[in-house]
């Protein structure tokens, strides 16, 4: 694991000037991420803030070349350049080794992608699929996704007098989805824990085939709170429980972080604008029924990976 | 030397495809496409293709990843028919717009719904404003020499647009006939290497592909789509000169079939134009001056040579396999009509929209059609614009 002071010193990938809002997650991941990458890569993005807000023609903020098609295809579109450079590698028009990673925001990854995303797992191209989870269609103005936690409130799942708890639905588990396709290495990072997650991308991209990697993108527009506290709250996240750090190899559970200190789930919720309607009174009872599915998915992932509570 | 072969439309495409022998092909089986997928797949299997090929989940993700093989510096194809081509619509309008010379072959199929698996034109002419290229073939011949054909096109640096070459689902993909095959040989000289000057694996020259565009930029990116469009024009011209060198077939834009002394014409494009030819024929011994005139390439659009070809003529009947639900006719007769308003002769023209999901088309009916263009020649008067081929009011 490089020190951070070396991390420090790499040139940058992806540039400063561009146009994401300031505090914004998925810029932070994506400079992790491409900090961690010791090869020539090729990145494809599917259509979202990462997108628009990086390649406003003619600027664009990538030193790497760079793809984008569509909203849901991210991976579908990086699997064909993929296999481009299998097809001329072999005929040896290409000889420099060179690594591919995806960047899909949740709507492109547990919504609109996820049958593009399952079939490039399945067909095991070799390429690192990340997805910068800021838990809604943040690009179109914060509507909900299946990412959305139970008890948020977004555009589309406003809180009102008769739905007083925001989304009541809980989001989709897309780490086990990604498992349930076998792929050799599954992991959830946070950007709050640079190291663990620049390991991550780096093992990830060590092991032959279709790699995913879900980490937590804290978007202060959408959350509501202040860009000063992005890190904080990508932080928050992992020592609340709500997003548990671990890996997934080969079907091997492995907790990469475990807070000395677990801190109680209401503190998530008044971190941000979003879960405000939450700390109200008639809605304790959603809070508690909220901490109690943490718990009980943390014993699960615990026994999994065949840890001691 | 050629060899000459039984094969079927999906046999012959296949064929084409083993010698031209892209990089990378990444396709999606759909009724009455399969047997390209599954030929591919064999070929594939047994060593006689050295494509990589994607089996894809879809056939948007089909388009997808022809879209960033070909941004690649990879030649990439995919074959599809009508849902299947619906379904990649968005990816089918990005594919042009990054300006990355795709080809495909769109076995012809009735658009659901009703769900119907026969041919029609409704898939390939919903596509016609999407900015792909479109050779529509007549026989099992043409297949094979319009995607040879195809791929010097799209990769020509004055056009860099995708081209769909279309057959009839089932009238051509199902149906064997004699097909004379080039050697691999020749065809590899022919379509030659392609090179992407802007790949996106050029590692020394980092390429951004598919940035945001908005009103600044887009219309002018928009206009040159336009301009390569109209280029292709010359291009289609002079890939069918040069093919007519190694295959002793020659192609135009359009062909004329008894055309030079017609009086009553046809326009047609796909394999009906086949049943056309012995309408004509038959009509010819009885001594009615009828002609074809026969759409090869309908994007782009050859209005000029239509409206030369036209010149002596006394009526024009247009038909469609597809409708254009609200339109005033079909689009082969909205476009070929448009193309003749300059004239100063305005010559009467009927529409006739035939063959939907499948319906047979006979020499018989379009013996009709001539009938019905020789009274309109005699009292000038087209007493119904638009009229239907074959159904049942």
């Amino acid at each position: 694991m490089p020190s951070l002071k070396s991390l420090s010193q790499k040139k940058e990938l992806l540039s400063g000037g561009h146009r994401l809002c300031p505090g914004c997650g998925a810029s932070i991941i994506v400079r992790q991420v491409l900090s961690a990458v010791e090869s020539p890569v090729v990145v494809c993005c599917s259509t979202g803030c990462l997108e628009v807000a990086t390649t406003i023609y003619p600027f664009t903020a990538w030193k790497i070349p760079w793809i984008h098609s569509a909203f849901e295809n991210a991976a579908s579109t990086l699997s064909g350049v993929e296999t481009a450079y299998r097809a001329l590698k072999k005929k040896g028009k290409i000889k420099e080794e060179i690594k591919f990673i995806a960047f899909g925001g949740d709507g492109g990854t547990y919504d609109i992608g996820i049958q593009a995303l399952s079939g490039v797992m399945e067909r095991g191209h070799n390429l690192l699929y990340i997805c910068y989870d800021n838990e809604a269609y943040m690009n179109t103005g914060i509507q909900r996704s299946s990412a959305t936690p139970r008890g948020a409130a977004t555009t589309t799942s406003p809180v009102g007098k008769a739905i007083p708890i925001g989304k009541e639905r809980e989001r989709k588990d897309m780490v086990e989805i990604m498992v349930a396709h076998n792929s050799p290495y599954v992991a959830q990072a946070s950007p709050a824990y640079y190291n663990d997650l620049i390991k991550k991308v780096q093992k990830a991209l060590s092991i032959e085939g279709p790699t995913f990697i879900n980490i937590i993108s804290p978007c202060p527009r959408g959350w509501r709170y202040d860009p000063s506290q992005s890190i904080q709250i990508a932080k928050l996240a992992v020592t609340t429980g709500f997003w548990p750090l671990y890996e997934v190899e080969n079907g091997k559970y492995k907790i990469t972080y475990r807070s000395r200190k677990r801190v109680p789930l209401i503190e998530w919720f008044k971190s941000q604008g979003r879960f405000r309607h939450l700390l109200k009174e008639e809605n304790k009872k959603i809070v508690e029924e909220l901490q109690r599915r943490v718990d009980e998915k943390e014993r699960i992932l615990l026994a999994r990976a065949g840890e001691k509570i | 030397m050629a060899r000459v072969v039984g094969l079927t439309g999906d046999e012959v495409a296949a064929e084409a495809i083993r010698q031209i022998n892209p990089d990378v092909i990444a396709a999606y089986p759909i009724t009455p496409q399969t047997e390209i997928v599954q030929r591919l797949s064999q070929f594939v299997a047994d060593g006689l293709i050295s494509a990589e090929m994607v089996r894809v989940e879809s056939e948007h993700s089909a388009m997808s990843a022809c879209v960033g093989a070909s941004a690649s510096g990879a030649r990439a194809m995919t074959a599809t028919s009508a849902n299947g081509l619906a379904l990649m619509w968005e990816i089918v309008y990005i594919a042009a717009s990054l300006r990355l010379p795709i080809v495909m072959p769109v076995v012809n199929r009735a658009l659901s719904g009703p769900i119907n698996i026969h041919c029609d034109h409704s898939d390939s002419m919903g596509a016609r404003d999407s900015g792909w290229i479109q050779l529509y073939s007549e026989n099992c011949q043409e297949i094979y020499d319009n995607l040879i054909q195809a791929v010097v096109i799209a990769e020509n640096k004055e056009v860099l647009l995708p081209v769909m070459v279309t057959l009839d689902g089932f009238v051509l993909s199902h149906a064997m006939e004699r097909v004379e095959i080039l050697e691999d040989e020749e065809v590899k000289n022919f379509v030659g290497e392609y090179k992407n000057p802007h790949s996106l694996l050029d590692l020394n020259n980092p390429v951004t592909y598919g940035p945001l565009d908005l009103y600044d930029y887009y219309f002018e990116h928009k206009r040159q789509q336009v301009e390569a469009m109209e280029k292709a024009l010359r291009v289609i011209q002079g890939v069918g000169k040069q093919f007519a060198k190694i295959s002793g077939r020659s192609y135009g834009l359009i062909e004329e079939y008894r055309l030079e002394d017609a009086e009553l014409v046809v326009i047609a494009l796909g394999s009906t134009a086949g049943t056309i030819k012995e309408a004509v024929d038959e009509l010819r011994e009885e001594g009615v001056k009828a002609g074809l005139l026969k759409i090869r390439c309908f994007r782009p659009f050859p209005g000029r040579e239509i409206n030369e070809a036209l010149k002596k003529v006394e009526a024009v009947a247009i038909l469609d396999r597809s409708a254009s639900f609200g339109a005033e006719g079909g689009p082969v007769f909205l476009e070929v009509r448009s193309s003749l308003f300059e004239k100063t002769e305005r010559i009467p023209i009927i529409n006739y929209i035939y063959g939907l999901g499948g319906r047979d088309i006979k020499v018989e009916e379009i013996k009709g059609v001539y009938q019905t263009l020789q009274r309109i020649a005699r009292t000038k008067r087209v007493e119904k614009r638009v009229d239907y081929l074959g159904v049942r009011e």
